[in-house]
């Protein structure tokens, strides 16, 4: 039955032995880590997917005042409008340690406090339209943020998650059973080892005695 | 310090300028591809694409999912929300659950 030749020997009885009490541990361990993992990226998925409805929905929101705004001004003004952006926005990446998965947390920074600093242009030329599409985007960034944040996480906990469910099934079903297998070979084969010796033993007894008192003779 | 930058055809992509996101107008594949990865490796952390560009750029996008930065999210364009962002997310349960369990009403509804 064992599929791995092993030399059936004490010496590798013992060390199969102490790897096998390891790969157990591992198993329940590793278990026990897949099953938090998959507790945390449940809850954050359906984080996500709330996240990213309320998303869409403001993005299309946001879209649609843009096309409006785009209806009653030209191209050019609209380029002109929008080539210089007062406003700036840059990341500071924390990390998260979830079991071992870093996840990345986001704090956004603009470079200027005034929350007036997303129109970039002067309110002359340009429709109405165009500032309340700017406004309802710019609503919508930390949310957005906050969704990089979530979905990010989820791909790195779904990829972790897959790896761990991996080793737990390969400890599970193939490592822990092959061992066992090859303890149970090497058991038996000293075990008949043993018995083959104390057998010759008792019939090497036998002769000794045979020879010495000659029974069979005395017998006849 | 990272930065956050905006890909996607251009009357999709135009309005974050305003407020100080990086906008990177791209139609064509190709360049869209040269254009994503020369942002992922010069401090770009999170990367938002427009979906109908992250179809045709589907290789280039997976290959930074299972990479701490940067971070690439779809967004729906001006042209309307294919549903691409939520296989997205869908496809992080299969990948992880091996089914879809979050889903799964909302498919039998639209079935």
């Amino acid at each position: 039955m064992a599929t791995v030749h092993v030399n059936p020997t004490r010496m590798e009885l013992t060390r199969l032995k102490k790897k096998l009490v390891t790969a157990i541990r591992g198993h329940k361990l590793l278990k026990d880590k897949r099953d938090e993992l998959m507790r945390r990226f449940l809850d954050l998925v359906r984080e996500n997917k709330a996240l990213r409805e309320k998303v869409e929905q403001g993005i299309a929101a946001a879209n649609r005042n843009f096309v409006l705004a785009r209806s009653v001004m030209s191209d050019e003004v609209l380029n002109v409008a929008l080539m210089a952006p007062k406003q700036e926005v840059t990341l500071e990446m924390e990390t998260q340690n979830v079991m071992s998965v870093e996840i990345p947390k986001y704090h956004y920074k603009t470079r200027t406090s005034d929350a007036n600093d997303i129109y970039s242009y002067g309110y002359a030329f340009t429709s109405g339209d165009l500032d309340s599409a700017v406004k309802s985007l710019s609503d919508l960034l930390p949310d957005m943020l906050r969704l990089a944040e979530c979905e990010k996480a989820c791909q790195l906990l779904a990829a972790e998650i897959e790896k761990t469910r991996r080793r737990v099934n390969a400890l599970e079903h193939v490592m822990i059973p092959e061992m066992q297998d090859s303890i149970r070979y090497i058991t038996m084969k000293l075990d008949e080892n043993e018995r083959s010796t104390q057998i010759r033993l008792m019939k090497v007894k036998d002769m000794m005695l045979e020879q010495a008192h000659h029974y069979k003779e005395k017998m006849q | 310090m990272y930065k956050i930058a905006v890909m996607g055809d251009r009357d999709s992509v135009y309005g974050f300028a305003a407020l100080g996101l990086d906008v990177y107008p791209a139609a064509e594949p190709a360049q869209a591809a040269k254009t994503l990865r020369r942002l992922a490796e010069s401090g770009y952390a999170v990367i938002y694409i427009t979906e109908a560009l992250a179809d045709a750029l589907e290789p280039e996008v997976d290959r930074y999912r299972a990479q701490r930065v940067p971070a690439i999210i779809l967004i729906p364009g001006v042209s309307g929300n294919t549903g691409a962002g939520m296989a997205h997310v869908r496809k992080s349960v299969e990948q992880a659950v091996g089914s879809d369990i979050i889903f799964n009403d909302e498919n039998e509804k639209s079935r």
